[in-house]
């Protein structure tokens, strides 16, 4: 799902330092912040919203679409949880670094809910002009404008240079997708690409991927089938293999996970691959200027 | 984290899984002295790294003066950029049969999975990839668990005959440890069969998940070095990825992916990026220890800096960044792109204090450090 300002959200560790600057930041730009959890404040209020004890508590007196984590990584799971059990729709992951048996078990209570979880290691969703979730500068209007090209990125700075891009051409966004670094993330590029193939106001999408795993690859797999233009532009093509780059998903090791493959996949598939993110913006317009001949 | 033989064979016994008698020693003398005690014996390199055999790290000694020779051959190997320094004495036992088994993360199913195979040892690799049919994979579900039940189900048909309860057991033994130790990877390759009906691990591998680390801080000191250069190591110690990379073009961004593209426009526009190293997440407070392990590097010849704020406050990072560049005054050029979370704050501290114009496209900046770059060369 695209987060528009009518769902109602949940801030999960509300009250530290970060979820403070951000949950006011998400407030001011939009997003209907209905609760907080904090299992040593609940009952008090912050920022205008009642703390809770658990996402489950907060369900009980609160609509709950979506739950957004400022949870350290050794808490993380247990949080996760909570809010899968607390019936939201959509769990937005922020946390880096949670143990990936840990990441499993979410995913599982995800799935035994019927949860969406968007992460882990995700910067979160941006739909301009309406609202954000997450740690993006949805606010910096160089940046963020409202429009109709969707961008997807595994990396939260990179989906911010690409959206930068877009917009300093021209271009402004109907929805941004982080889907998050983690090598087991919940929803994967090719679930938003298929995400915005569905959403009316995306006209074209713009995929921001990297190396090591096959994600681009399987997103390509849909693109081929898609009648919206894709751009795509994959960062890591002068990264060394078998060295880890920082996110957990960036290792390359042999020939899998490694730049060639991945472009040649996608522009099997009929996506225009930019070399730097700057020509992404005349790719898309090259793209979209064909489909309307 | 990668441990050696000799730290990850322990964890296996504490699970239930036999292993031979084995002494650790660090010296041809000790080696002999261990394999009177043991009688015929292997000797093996104690290295983090899956070559060992056929590097000519691990020996079959019949006598003791057998085990001093090798050790003395093998100590002091290097081993895939490993030096050998320690070395694992080790009984011999009667080989029926070499299987393999291990449980590692799939990420594909976001669960484990387990491995199982009649064929193991040295060649298992080839095998796996040969006969794919020789190489059971196991889906485990993580909140369903793996018990006897299923480990006896998974294996039928395999042709392990009596001996496949015994086996049935290790394998929901090894799947305990993985939960138990947060691997990322356990593999017991060979998992042998004795000629009096034993089930031995002979070898094992064991990869713990680093953010597990906190909570397996007693196994976490115990973890094998890694390989790494000088600049590489201070890094980590300060809470930083670096990375050479044998260029001129100094890169200093916040996030993977966009210091990942950073290089990547480096070397589109015909320069070459010095290293990868990038200050995102939590690490956007380390501007200045970034730079100062930046600047050690005595190739670099102009420096970008690319920063795209997101949840790394631009602000902070520059602030940090520009009063370090004051301090250390480096006598390099810098070039700033600034956009995102503290932009104009940040876009005024470079303005204020360096005098310089932070370039509204990434590009324009990247071009500006590879022009810099050439010249300086």
């Amino acid at each position: 799902m695209i987060v528009r300002k009518e769902h109602k959200v949940l801030v999960q560790g509300i009250t530290g330092k970060q979820g403070t600057f951000w949950s006011k930041a998400m407030q001011d730009y939009g997003t209907s912040v209905v609760a907080g959890v904090n299992p040593k404040k609940a009952g008090t209020e912050h920022l205008g919203v009642p703390v809770y004890a658990c996402a489950v508590d907060a369900a009980r007196d609160n609509r709950i679409d979506v739950s957004v984590m400022f949870i350290p990584p050794m808490a993380a799971k247990a949080a996760a949880i909570d809010a899968c059990e607390a019936g939201v729709k959509l769990l937005v992951c922020l946390t880096e670094h949670i143990p990936a048996q840990d990441v499993m078990e979410m995913h599982a209570a995800a799935a035994a809910n019927g949860v969406r979880i968007v992460g882990p290691n995700t910067a979160g969703l941006v739909t301009p002009g309406e609202c954000f979730v997450g740690i993006m500068p949805a606010f910096n209007a160089n940046v963020f404008r409202p429009g109709e090209v969707g961008v997807i990125s595994r990396s939260g700075s990179l989906g911010t240079l690409v959206s930068l891009n877009l917009t300093q051409s021209g271009f402004g966004q109907s929805a941004f997708y982080g889907v998050g670094g983690d090598p087991m993330i919940g929803t994967t590029s090719r679930d938003a690409l298929e995400i915005l193939d569905a959403d009316a106001g995306t006209k074209a999408v713009v995929l921001c991927g990297e190396i090591g795993g096959s994600a681009e690859e399987s997103a390509a797999e849909y693109a081929a089938g898609m009648s919206k233009p894709v751009v795509a532009f994959i960062a890591g093509r002068a990264s060394p293999p078998g060295k880890k780059m920082g996110h957990a998903g960036a290792i390359v090791s042999g020939s899998s996970g490694g730049y060639a493959a991945k472009r040649a996949a996608l522009e099997a598939a009929g996506v225009a691959v930019a070399d730097v993110p700057s020509q992404i913006p005349v790719l898309l317009k090259e793209s979209l200027d064909s489909k309307a001949a | 984290m990668n441990f050696e033989e000799y730290r990850a064979k322990p964890l296996l016994e504490k699970s239930g899984i036999a292993v031979p008698d084995s002494v650790l020693v660090q010296n041809a003398d000790a080696a002999r002295a261990a394999a009177e005690k043991i009688g015929k014996c292997v000797v093996k390199a104690q290295v983090p790294t899956g070559k060992r055999g056929k590097a000519g790290g691990i020996k079959l000694a019949a006598t003791p003066e057998e085990a001093k020779v090798h050790a003395q051959a093998i100590l002091g190997m290097d081993i895939d950029g490993y030096r050998v320094e320690k070395l694992l004495i080790e009984a011999q036992v009667p080989i029926a049969r070499e299987l393999y088994a291990a449980v590692l993360n799939d990420a594909g199913s976001r669960n484990p999975m387990i491995l199982f195979s009649m064929m193991g040892g040295m060649d298992v690799e080839e095998v796996a990839e040969t006969d794919p049919e020789a190489m059971r994979k196991i889906p485990v579900g993580i909140t369903r668990g793996f018990d006897l039940a299923m480990a006896r189900q998974a294996l039928e048909g395999c042709g392990l005959a009596e001996m496949e309860g015994a086996v049935a057991e290790v394998l929901v033994r090894l799947y305990q440890a993985y939960r138990d130790y947060d691997a990322e990877l356990l593999e017991i390759n060979p998992l042998v069969l004795t000629d009096d009906k034993r089930v031995i691990a002979l070898d094992c591998k064991l990869t713990i998940d680093d953010s597990a680390a906190p909570r397996q801080a007693e196994l976490a000191e115990q973890a094998a070095p890694e390989l790494m250069t000088a600049l590489e190591a201070k890094a980590q110690a300060a809470g930083l990825k670096y990375i050479a990379l044998g260029g001129s073009v100094g890169v200093l961004a916040n996030g993977a992916g966009l210091t990942m593209t950073s290089m990547d426009a480096i070397t589109h526009y015909g320069g070459k990026p010095a290293n990868f190293l990038e200050i995102g997440g939590e690490a956007y407070t380390k501007a200045k220890i970034a730079l100062s392990i930046l600047l050690e590097n005595q190739e670099i010849r102009s420096l970008l800096v690319n920063f795209c704020g997101a949840f790394a406050r631009t602000d902070v990072m520059t602030e940090g960044l520009v009063s370090a560049w004051k301090e250390l005054a480096p006598d390099i050029p810098i070039f700033f792109t600034i956009h995102g979370t503290g932009e104009e704050e940040a876009v005024k501290i470079v303005r204020e204090q360096l005098g310089l114009e932070p370039f509204d496209l990434m590009d324009d900046a990247v071009k500006a450090a590879v022009a810099a770059a050439a010249e300086a060369a």
